[in-house]
């Protein structure tokens, strides 16, 4: 368990490949197809990130759109005196301090709660935020101008992207992985079995909140101004969740799978049917719990399993006959 | 004294709206959050019936109410019960609840946006001053807080005087023992959505009286009934209604002394109050 | 207390509201016993249990596990301690295999093995319980009898200073009873300290050198098995007062 398997070494060789391929895609397109590719890695890193926490746990929560707007205003704040690099840190780690803050306030109590306190969170953040801004700065936003290009910031997402599926591969493949699991499963059981779950479930929920923060980070200078409207902008936390859910929260890839399809159909409806958004998105989310309760992954596996199940039992039933055959 | 007063007649509304919600999941199991587009569904019905028809709200509540109660009752047989059947435990009906409660927020928010657009509507309905030891309060803010106790109290009476509203009260403490007693726990359950459902839609009747609404302000209101509903204590009709009181008079004090864009930043800090200090809720019994 | 003293329950009481569950109850567990806590139905066996699992707070009293205080900590620190235990209804983990279930119990307890040394150590368990081979079979599909058993080797497989079981012998068939008493025995034999409640008298005979005897959450008896079955007061606790 400790060393690589052969399989897995397949995996990780054909994800640096993928991932090699993926980040030339701004030397053949710089216009309609980065920005949409930006778009896509950005959903891509954010969902992954939301499932390393929401796939084992079954919490759905609702906090990216607070911990996105956290990372957004760390840059807008010290753009003008702190290095871009240092930024990036700083959103990584008031995203994970807040998150840190929720789930020491909802985790150690029943999953409602949680679900409910991330509501709201992104407007409570996005209320305190505007009420100092007008309070203190009389102004309304601010302004981002950095010399980076869409490129740079698709680099920089692809890296990010990277970064959260190799810390959810190491996650899944440590103590803290097994853990997760056996709460998923059977939480009374995880306890007296040894496990901290309320420990275990903020650490995680800290490295997801982490990472949602630098997406926000990373893209900030995409805005040129910025407002708290915006950048905390509740819609983010729903589409976080509606893609992830889509793909299947059960592997790590699962999330990529939804973002792809969604991601094109949003596009799609922005453009041509702007006031139909709303109602596209709750029939996405009734789709998903009638139809697709384990995501697109989930139903390919559930497939897979069946028909491997099938000729299971096809070739059980043949034996008994092949071994009377014999005897005779 | 002033803040008081506001406080407690808007207090009053968000009772309704929240006893709505604390049936439908103390009782049904269901986390509605889709429980604020009843409620501005309701609103919207009722501006329509005042200006186009000149129909009293008041009255207005009579159609609106069983109207309300017949759609949940829909949305419970058609959507929720297939989730209820389908669910192994009640940490899987929650997520799924939660779920599928979004998806329907934001079809019926999204069709309201449709229908309505994304401004702001009221009427003027009883916009005359009222006296209350010496200062003048909107009548409609007052009528609208009488009619929600007189909603409230037949709400109790029905609950702890009568047969079937024993067994919604049986159905919240006990699904499985209430069923060893001859109780149909899944028509219960369904009544008690619906019932909530209308309890909701009546908060929403009042609070068009006074209130200026829009289409996509349904998740603020759901917020606020939550909120109210775990500060109350899940399922306590008692509970709920001293929360809303509570959260009605700190939301004025907040908006009136501070600043009017902080109310819900005001909601949020006693909820983390009462997360913090009494999960249970504020009249709750220590749970062993 | 003793040296060999495993578990001390001193003056342990649990009230929920106004019904006392366990009132006012003490006993001591010695090193390698094997003790039967058993009386009616709604005695307060399992919530005694639950208490010195840590799944409970006591109201009052203190329970010790070889001196260090356990009460009113959370059962994941107990657990650390050194308590394992199975549950009334079996409780197996229903995603995963016979073998990642057994290793559950061998990582974040007392014995915390990581990798190859966990697997190989819950296989050992896996085999000890009877199931040999059946390591990758995903336990919901095992039969309740084998789910019982990869539950024990769970428990096992935190090396605890004292096992909890709780009705692990019910609603076995009388084939299935006579090799879950064996496989009781037997752990009991490498001198493995335990706790079980139990209804079966007849595992309570055959295993148990002493019994603690509960009815209404207080302490009726408290001897060796046999005459503490034999005791007026356990049979009138279990037979109620008019066939006494």
């Amino acid at each position: 368990m400790m060393s690589l398997r052969r399989d897995e070494l397949a995996v990780a060789g054909s994800g640096i490949a993928a991932v090699g391929l993926l980040s030339l895609l701004p030397l053949f397109s710089d216009g309609f197809a980065l920005s949409f590719g930006v778009n896509l890695m950005l959903y891509v890193a954010m969902c992954t990130a939301w499932a390393l926490f929401s796939g084992p746990t079954r919490l759905v929560s609702l906090a990216s759109a607070a911990f996105f707007g956290v990372g957004t205003y760390s840059v807008a704040l010290g753009l003008d005196s702190l290095p871009f690099p240092v930024l990036i840190a700083i959103a990584a780690l008031s995203s994970a301090a807040l998150a840190g803050l929720v789930g020491a306030a909802t985790l150690r109590l029943s999953g409602v709660y949680f679900v409910i306190f991330t509501l709201g969170l992104a407007e409570l953040i996005r209320q305190v935020v505007a009420w100092s801004q007008s309070r203190f700065a009389h102004k309304m936003g601010l302004y981002v101008f950095t010399d980076f290009t869409e490129r740079d910031l698709y680099w920089m997402l692809l890296a990010l992207t990277t970064l959260v599926f190799g810390v959810g591969w190491l996650i899944n493949r440590s103590r803290l992985g097994f853990a997760l699991r056996i709460i998923g499963d059977d939480e009374t059981v995880a306890r007296h079995v040894g496990i901290a779950t309320a420990r275990a479930k903020i650490v995680l929920f800290m490295t997801s909140g982490a990472f949602i923060g630098v997406a926000g980070a990373i893209v900030a200078p995409r805005y040129a101004y910025i407002e708290p409207q915006a950048a905390f902008n509740p819609m983010i936390s729903f589409l976080v969740v509606i893609m992830a859910l889509l793909g299947g929260t059960r592997r790590l890839w699962g999330p990529l799978v939804g973002v792809i399809p969604f991601t094109i159909v949003m596009e799609f409806i922005t453009a041509r049917f702007p006031n139909h958004s709303s109602v596209v998105i709750g029939i996405t989310f009734l789709a998903i719990v009638y139809l697709l309760p384990d995501g697109i992954t989930g139903l390919i596996e559930g497939m897979r399993d069946r028909i491997r199940r099938r000729t299971a039992a096809g070739t059980g039933i043949e034996a008994p006959d092949a071994i009377e055959e014999k005897a005779a | 004294m002033q803040i008081i007063v506001t406080g407690t007649l808007l207090g009053g509304t968000y009772a309704l709206i929240a006893l709505g919600l604390t049936l439908q999941y103390g009782a049904a199991r269901i986390m509605n959050l889709a429980n604020g587009e009843t409620l501005v569904a309701a609103c919207f019905v009722s501006f329509w019936l005042f200006t186009a028809t000149g129909v009293n709200p008041l009255l207005g509540m009579v159609v609106i109410a069983p109207m309300a109660l017949v759609i949940n009752w829909l949305i419970y047989a058609w959507l929720l019960r297939p989730l209820v059947r389908r669910a192994k435990n009640r940490g899987m009906l929650e997520v799924d609840s939660i779920l599928a409660t979004f998806g329907l927020l934001f079809l019926l928010q999204g069709l309201m946006l449709l229908g309505f657009g994304g401004a702001y509507f009221s009427y003027r309905f009883l916009a005359e001053p009222f006296l209350i030891l010496g200062e003048p309060y909107g009548l409609n803010r007052v009528v609208a807080f009488v009619a929600a106790v007189i909603v409230a109290s037949l709400l109790y009476l029905f609950l702890y005087h009568t047969r079937q509203g024993t067994a919604v009260r049986a159905v919240a403490v006990d699904p499985a023992s209430a069923r060893l007693v001859a109780i149909d726990v899944a028509r219960t359950a369904a009544f008690a959505f619906a019932l909530g459902g209308a309890l909701t839609a009546c908060g929403g009747t009042l609070l068009s009286t006074f209130y200026t609404f829009n289409a996509s302000m349904g998740v603020i209101f759901t917020m606020k009934a939550l909120i109210i509903v775990i500060m109350g204590g899940v399922g306590d009709v008692r509970g709920a209604t001293l929360a809303a009181l509570i959260l009605g008079v700190t939301e004025t004090a907040v908006a009136s002394l501070i600043d009017p864009g902080l109310t819900l930043a005001a909601n949020y800090a006693l909820f983390v109050l009462v997360l913090l200090f009494r999960p249970q809720g504020i009249l709750g019994r220590a749970s062993a | 207390m003793s040296a060999a003293t495993v578990l001390s329950v001193a003056h342990a009481r649990k009230a929920f509201g106004g019904l006392i569950a366990v009132n006012d109850v003490s006993f001591d567990v010695g090193a390698g016993e094997l003790i039967g806590l058993i009386g009616p139905n709604g005695s307060g066996k399992t919530t005694m249990l639950n208490l010195i699992s840590g799944a409970l707070r006591p109201t009052s009293g203190e329970i010790r596990l070889a001196g260090t205080r356990i009460s009113g900590l959370a059962p994941e620190k107990v657990a650390r301690i050194g308590i394992a235990r199975t549950f009334q209804l079996v409780r197996v983990l229903p995603s995963m295999t016979a073998i990642e279930n057994v290793m559950a119990g061998a990582v974040f307890a007392r014995n915390r093995l990581w990798g190859p040394p966990a697997r190989d150590f819950a296989g050992g368990l896996l085999a000890r319980v009877g199931l040999t081979g059946r390591e990758s079979s995903p336990v919901a599909d095992m039969t309740y009898i084998d789910q019982k058993r990869v539950e024990l080797a769970r428990a096992l497989a935190a090396d605890p200073r004292l096992l909890l079981l709780d009705e692990w012998l019910a609603g076995l068939n009388p084939s299935e009873l006579l090799i879950g008493i064996d496989l009781i025995r037997d752990i009991s034999r490498e001198g493995r300290t335990i706790i079980m409640v139990e209804h079966v008298m007849d595992a309570i005979r055959t295993l148990c050198s002493r019994c603690v005897v509960m009815n209404s959450g207080v302490k009726i008896a408290d001897g060796p098995a046999a005459s503490v079955l034999a005791d007026p007061d356990v049979i009138r606790a279990y037979l109620g007062d008019d066939d006494a």
